[in-house]
């Protein structure tokens, strides 16, 4: 038993000290790798950053991309704009050449209609002298 | 202490137009001991360098508002550990991709121990143990590993430890003593 607990005692003190002198070397390696990366000297290789180039690059990109979807967008539309009003115009002149059908097809009607009055008034109107006459065209036309 | 690790507050009476030459005195004294902290944590020599430079630039859009609380070295180091947490949260991946391209391996910056006095077997050992500390501390939690290397690469008191993190005191302990008992148990193990 106390044989056990001496062993104990002696292998913490042991392992302190491992620990202790470990925890030492570690310090020591680690201000040694510092002092020689701090003083090493750099040389610069771009004077701005890769991934500045690329953000760069990425905005002028984007920005040409904004500038020709613009431009193709705003001719589009003026297109666009030429269109409707050609087709609106057209659409107006059909309209029109409708309307001037209508009214000419309306003028002839009228004119077929007052000629059919007038043709049926000077037929139903008959001089008395010629009613005899008249009156056998009527008989004639019977089957 | 080790000499040329200074944790001692300044004196901050000063007119606005020395405060850029002030600045220029601080970051030439304490940008040695910010780097080294920074390369301890992150094992990366560009990346302790940059934010190295971030930590500073920061510090500089700051320095206005330093009040000398504390002292300039606490306040710098509050900002870097800042930063280092920013970085682990925000690029863990790309982090973690930059770091297996461009870490040295724990191996090889055991290589840097001074031989000092000691034979080439002592060396060997010496520098296998180092590399199992390392291990070790790579595999430890942010805040342990932050509270380890204060403590035993900045060699910083409890006190300046717990001001710098933001802990208490009782907690500094907790997790040093926790991250120690690995140290040990992985060393322990090794044998």
């Amino acid at each position: 038993m106390f044989k056990d607990k001496f062993a104990g005692k002696v292998q913490n003190q042991v392992q302190d000290a491992e620990l202790g002198e470990a925890l030492r070397d570690f310090r020591l390696s680690v201000h040694a790798w510092s002092d020689a990366a701090f003083s090493c000297p750099r040389t610069v290789v771009a004077a701005v950053a890769p991934g500045r180039v690329w953000r760069l690059a990425a905005g002028w990109a984007l920005g040409c991309l904004l500038v020709a979807g613009g431009a193709s967008a705003g001719f589009w539309q003026h297109h666009q704009r030429q269109m409707e009003i050609r087709l609106a115009a057209a659409r107006v002149a059909e309209q029109q050449r409708l309307v001037a059908l209508q009214r000419e097809q309306q003028a002839r009607q009228d004119d077929e209609d007052l000629l059919a009055k007038v043709d049926s008034d000077v037929s139903r109107v008959v001089p008395a002298a010629m009613e005899p006459l008249a009156q056998l065209m009527v008989e004639d036309d019977t089957p | 202490m080790a000499a040329g690790i200074v944790w001692e507050p300044m004196t901050m009476a000063r007119p606005e137009e020395n405060a850029a030459e002030e600045f220029s005195a601080v970051v030439a004294r304490h940008r040695p001991q910010i780097f080294r902290f920074l390369l301890a944590s992150t094992r990366d020599v560009d990346l302790a360098e940059t934010l190295t430079q971030e930590c500073f630039l920061k510090a500089h859009r700051n320095w206005r508002s330093f009040r000398g609380d504390s002292s300039a070295m606490t306040w710098l180091m509050r900002i870097a550990i800042n930063l280092q947490k920013d970085h682990w949260r925000n690029r863990r991946l790309q982090f973690w991709r930059h770091t297996q391209n461009n870490a040295v391996a724990l191996d090889e910056a055991s290589e840097w121990l001074p031989s000092g006095e000691r034979s080439v077997e002592q060396q060997l050992l010496a520098r296998e143990r180092v590399a199992q500390v390392s291990k070790t501390v790579e595999r430890l939690s942010e805040r342990q590993r932050t509270v380890f290397l204060l403590r035993f690469v900045e060699e910083a008191e409890l006190s300046e430890i717990a001001r710098v993190t933001g802990l208490s005191e009782g907690t500094v302990k907790a997790h040093l003593s926790r991250a120690v008992a690995r140290v040990r148990a992985e060393l322990g193990g090794k044998r």
